[in-house]
């Protein structure tokens, strides 16, 4: 058996794990609180955010600066349903989108003979590096060019190709074996058909993640609202947060850590969802 | 698998099409901008290599706080925050599922709070008052009789900045090492305590890290990108750009300072290139360490 009895993803509690637990439950703590903090921050009635000393926690939790948060946004030309919606529209087409082009390039990438194949995986895998704030001054000039200056597509287009997607459903893919491709063909298959119905399905775990990248990658996009777009009917709920967050005063505290609270909540929810389907997937896709 | 000739492409043409335009032709106009002076309005000028001459022997700034800032930066939140994923990944995959699982999701979860989340939080432990936080913990525990004013001090500011992000990186390439883990198929371990590996530490090298390669790659990858995106966090903390006496000025932070402060444009693009020239090294340096181990 493996040594002292420990072993990875054992099935049953036992004494040996204990040390591990003694440093991981301090560093958990450490990275948890801020979290915990904001949450119990964006519950605080007025007096509870002013006082002194600080609180941690909330002792009579009120909807107070959730309600200063929707306010202000009534008050403005624009109302919040608005921002909601243009970031509802624009992350499920990123997220949708760049997991197909992904995934189809992935494909072709592991699967397929062709002369280009290790120098386009090459370019993807220096691209992986690629720092978008680097280069925002000639992605502005080709959006420009494109011609897509303020519409839906300026928030949309440019997050789609995700090198670090490609990448990890590709390397992913090189998993899945050969001998099941060569029998679909034998049985008639297409590749459309072979990427629809055996590689898409033995994939799922690489295609979670790769959402989850996505999803955060343009869920949490300030960028392209504040550089790409001019009309403020089309920016998003993340830069409209992001101009709040600003606020000094501390009723700007209160509504910046409900804004704040607001944009963590579908990611935290979206990745318990995939995390849990990740490693399930992973522990019994029993391929390797 | 064998294909029609053309098959490939065809899967391949929408993705390359948009990164072709969005990564390749954006990278390839800053090295082009990089020889020109350009303030977004004129047409640009070409001035050789006066850019990269100015950055190197002009731009005391840049000498003094950016370049060295961002390499301490990225040496500590890179390499050190891709060991640290790396431990609390293999550390985590020796627990049962339900633990790991609640355990993991903590970890992970600051990366997902990265940008207006993050500001506010870390804005509020560290206010320069006594009702911040970390100035009221201190006092408490008789360490400090002062409030510090964290985001002015311009010997905290860099420490604070790199805790974040240290904070927020264990992000998708932690979550690929456990996931790499757990993978590894348990008669490895077994075969290898049969052939004589003693110890934790010669199971992790000899077989826990050899297995699962693909994903020691992604996670280095990644804590290099994370060490070089995280850069906006000194100017969201101290919300100005540039941050208080350039403590915590990092590359990406000189690059929109001059793109977008002062409209030098050329000057910018050669900061970019230059940066992108560091992260490559970087990288470069990663993908040896990985495929000497085969």
């Amino acid at each position: 058996m493996a040594i002292n009895g420990n072993k990875v993803n054992p099935k049953k509690f036992h004494k040996n794990q204990i040390p591990f637990y003694l440093y991981l439950i301090p560093i958990a703590i450490f990275m948890g609180a801020p979290i915990v903090y904001i949450i119990n921050h964006a519950f605080k009635p007025m007096d509870e955010l002013f006082a002194f000393p600080p609180r941690f926690f909330v002792s009579n939790p009120s909807f107070i600066n959730f309600q200063n948060l929707f306010q202000t946004a009534a008050g403005s030309s624009i109302p919040i349903s608005r921002y909601i919606f243009n970031s509802f529209v624009v992350t499920v087409a990123v997220v949708l989108l760049s997991i197909l082009i992904s995934t189809m390039a992935g494909f072709a990438l592991s699967k397929m003979k062709f002369r280009l194949k290790n120098t386009i995986f090459e370019v993807n895998n220096l691209a992986l590096m690629f720092v978008a704030t680097a280069v925002t001054i000639p992605r502005y000039l080709t959006i420009n060019t494109v011609g897509i200056l303020d519409t839906y597509w300026a928030h949309i287009l440019p997050l789609i190709a995700m090198p670090v997607c490609l990448f990890l459903i590709k390397q992913f893919m090189d998993q899945v074996p050969d001998s099941l491709l060569e029998a679909a063909q034998l049985e008639g298959a297409g590749s459309f058909r072979i990427y629809w119905k055996v590689i898409l399905p033995l994939t799922k775990p690489a295609i979670a993640t790769g959402a989850i990248l996505a999803f955060q990658s343009v869920w949490t996009n300030v960028e392209t609202s504040n550089l790409f777009t001019s009309s403020e009917s089309i920016r998003t709920l993340s830069f409209y947060m992001n101009t709040l967050s600003g606020v000094g005063t501390v009723q700007g505290q209160g509504m910046a850590a409900a804004a704040a609270l607001i944009m963590f909540i579908p990611n935290l929810l979206l990745f318990v969802v995939m995390q849990s389907s990740v490693m399930n997937t992973m522990a019994y896709s029993g391929m390797k | 698998m064998r294909t029609k000739r053309s098959t490939p492409y065809l899967f391949l043409m929408p993705y390359l099409i948009l990164f072709s335009v969005f990564i390749i032709v954006p990278t390839v106009m800053a090295v082009a901008l990089s020889f020109t002076n350009y303030n977004a309005v004129e047409t640009p000028e070409v001035v050789g290599l006066t850019n990269y001459i100015n950055l190197l022997t002009q731009d005391t700034i840049f000498l003094q706080y950016v370049l060295p800032n961002t390499v301490l930066f990225a040496l500590i939140v890179g390499p050190v925050g891709y060991m640290l994923a790396f431990f609390l990944a293999w550390s985590l995959s020796q627990l049962t599922k339900l633990p790991r699982t609640i355990l993991a999701l903590i970890i992970y979860s600051p990366s997902m709070t990265m940008g207006v989340a993050m500001t506010v939080m870390w804005r509020v432990v560290f206010l320069g008052n006594q009702s911040g936080i970390a100035n009221y913990a201190l006092t408490q525990l008789g360490i400090i009789t002062e409030p510090i004013v964290w985001m002015l001090n311009t010997n905290y500011i860099m420490p604070i900045v790199i805790i974040v992000a240290l904070w927020g990186s264990m992000g998708v390439g932690f979550l690929a090492m456990l996931a790499g883990l757990l993978n590894i198929s348990p008669e490895l371990y077994e075969a290898a305590s049969i052939d004589g590996v003693r110890n934790r530490f010669q199971e992790v090298f000899y077989i826990t890290i050899p297995s699962m390669k693909p994903q020691m790659l992604f996670g280095a990858v990644m804590a290099v990108v994370n060490a070089f995106q995280a850069g906006n966090i000194g100017v969201m903390l101290t919300g100005s750009n540039p941050t208080p006496q350039y403590a915590a000025q990092l590359m990406v932070n000189h690059i929109e300072d001059y793109g977008f402060t002062r409209y030098e444009m050329g000057y910018a693009a050669a900061v970019s290139v230059a940066l992108l020239g560091i992260i490559y090294t970087f990288s470069f340096v990663a993908r040896k360490l990985f495929t000497e181990k085969d």
